[in-house]
């Protein structure tokens, strides 16, 4: 597993979740394998992984659902086992499922969570009305649950979580299945929110989000930790996944030409647009220049560019993930 | 978010089902299972007895009384877990800092709740239709509400298989509560059952609040009045007890 950045001194924020060796079996079958890590206060903390590969069990011990077999985890330093409800104070979840009381009221909804978590009434109305607005909720208000579309029954679990003043937020699969607008709203508020301090812990199938607003990603496969790191370093800890990408003007050199520059592992081609994956992109573009120049085809566009997170992503699961 | 040290634990999780009540009273008590199986299953069990027989109408009023609240009160408890549990609001309940005690105290509320003010109809109908009248009030307020908090205890207790189906425990609910039904002196007085029922009778706790509703209406209790709270204090306390051991064991199952 590689090693967790917070204990490198990266990040010198106080942890508000601890994992460390944390298991979850049903049966025969383990779900979490010893997984540890730490969440820094103030982080937006990507949990990403394929289906079945134990991002939602580790979500459901951390926040009280179910209880690990072995192994422990703090939240605010309470015990999630010991001191369960103390440390679920600490915390509101938005569940992949929009799991909203659908013959309730989106107001009462939201009260029902603010009073469960003890919010005294002035805070819970102002804040309440607060959300609603920000999340374009309020004029829905008084409507049953069950009468929102998807799109906004997810706003109002975000609601409902973020009206008990949680300090840790748990998202799991926030913007699955979504609407664009409603996908993109739920990340602007996550991101401002993030700005306010609120500590963030979301699992998300999208990379593009995870890569746009993580500060720090663990990739989970088959129940184990297979790779944790901001995504910039992760990227560049996926060398294979490097490239250079070419546009040539009328015509193009032959592929084989391209291919059997030094350094290049391999080729792609789609629609004019030339793929050379290597581990030495800076050299490989110089040389494919060069060529390009000894044999008179204009170049258009050369960019070296690094892996994408879903590139690193596929990387650290495909085969089992065991690297 | 408060923090528990702000408040006594107690105060917290006495609150936390004051508020489970609320919601359970706002989302449960008019759910057609609720309506069939705890108000319109005994006034027809009431019907069935009743039609064709030659009994003072005054004196099948305590054993309505009993029946309704029998029905109503343990109607809620087996609904609301496998309902919750199917929408998926089970899970979203269960992360917030509020202890599976509380959650199933707040159900036990409302069955009390429901099951109360429910059995106050055939009490009313019975003084205004019938020559049934009420020698000990005191005795039949405490008896209903003795009752009513043990029924609703039963009906926790019921819903602790991790079912996700609200059908199948209403099934099961209604396995035990109509052979109980039977050998609880609500249709025939327990003295004048067989010898074998009247075994059986005390292991059902509905014997003990027939009898207290009985003695409120001026018959003999078949048991002493003392023995009747103290069982259905210790059905309620064992049930109660059992429903949170069943439900943490069964917590995760279902989800």
């Amino acid at each position: 597993m590689a090693s967790d950045p917070i204990k490198d001194g990266m990040n010198e924020m106080k942890p508000v979740i601890r994992v460390n060796g944390l298991t979850r079996k049903f049966g025969d079958l383990t779900a979490v394998d010893e997984i540890s890590f730490q969440v820094a206060r103030g982080e937006i903390f990507g949990f990403l992984g394929p289906n079945g590969a134990g991002k939602t069990t580790t979500v459901r011990m951390l926040t009280g659902v179910i209880e690990p077999t072995s192994g422990s985890a703090t939240i605010q330093d309470h015990d999630i086992c010991k001191e369960s409800i103390l440390s679920r104070e600490h915390i509101a979840v938005v569940p992949e499922q929009a799991n909203v009381y659908l013959d309730l009221s989106v107001w009462r909804n939201l009260m029902l969570m603010a009073e469960l978590f003890g919010i005294p009434r002035n805070r819970r109305i102002s804040s309440g009305e607060r959300l609603l607005e920000a999340l374009g909720l309020l004029k829905r208000k008084d409507s049953k649950a069950r009468e929102l579309s998807k799109g906004l029954k997810q706003r109002l679990m975000l609601c409902a979580a973020l009206v008990t003043e949680p300090e840790i937020l748990f998202l799991d699969e926030p913007t699955s299945g979504l609407d664009v607008q409603s996908a993109r709203l739920i990340r602007k508020i996550v991101t401002e929110l993030n700005t306010d301090g609120l500590t963030i812990f979301i699992t998300t199938h999208n990379m593009i989000e995870a890569g746009d607003i993580c500060s720090r990603v663990a990739i989970i496969n088959n129940g184990r930790i297979a790779a944790i790191d901001t995504p910039g370093k992760l990227r560049s800890m996926v060398r294979q996944g490097r490239y250079v990408e070419a546009v040539f003007g009328d015509q193009s050199p032959p592929s084989q030409k391209l291919e059997s520059i030094p350094g290049v592992i391999r080729m792609e081609s789609d629609q004019g647009v030339f793929r050379l994956y290597t581990e030495t992109p800076g050299s490989v573009a110089t040389k494919l220049a060069v060529l390009a120049a000894n044999l008179g085809f204009e170049l258009e566009q050369l960019n070296t560019c690094e892996p994408s997170l879903e590139d690193v992503f596929l990387y650290y699961t495909r085969d089992g993930g065991s690297r | 978010m408060i923090s528990a040290s702000g408040h006594s634990i107690w105060r917290r999780h006495a609150h936390a089902s004051l508020v489970i009540l609320k919601k359970n009273v706002l989302l449960y008590y008019l759910k057609p299972p609720v309506l069939i199986f705890g108000v319109v299953f005994p006034l027809f069990f009431f019907l069935a007895f009743k039609m064709g027989r030659n009994i003072p109408p005054g004196g099948v009023v305590p054993g309505m009384v009993a029946m309704a609240l029998w029905f109503t009160a343990s109607a809620i408890g087996p609904l609301v877990t496998p309902w919750e549990r199917r929408a998926k609001t089970w899970e979203r309940l269960i992360s917030t800092p509020v202890s599976i005690h509380a959650i199933l105290a707040g159900d036990v509320l409302s069955g009390f709740v429901f099951g109360s003010a429910v059995s106050v109809i055939p009490v009313i109908l019975g003084l205004l239709l019938t020559d049934a009248h009420i020698v000990n009030l005191p005795l039949l307020v405490t008896g209903i509400l003795s009752g009513a908090l043990t029924f609703a205890s039963l009906g926790v207790l019921l819903s602790s298989p991790p079912a996700s189906s609200p059908s199948n425990i209403m099934l099961l609910s209604n396995l035990v509560r109509l052979p109980l039904l039977f050998v609880s002196g609500i249709f025939v007085p327990i003295e004048q059952m067989p010898a074998w029922a009247g075994w059986v009778a005390p292991l059902s706790p509905l014997s003990y609040a027939s009898s207290l509703i009985r003695a409120a209406y001026g018959s003999v209790p078949y048991f002493p009045v003392w023995l009747c709270y103290l069982m259905l204090f210790l059905f309620t306390f064992f049930m109660f007890t059992a429903s949170c051991r069943f439900h943490k064991m069964y917590r995760a199952k279902g989800l």
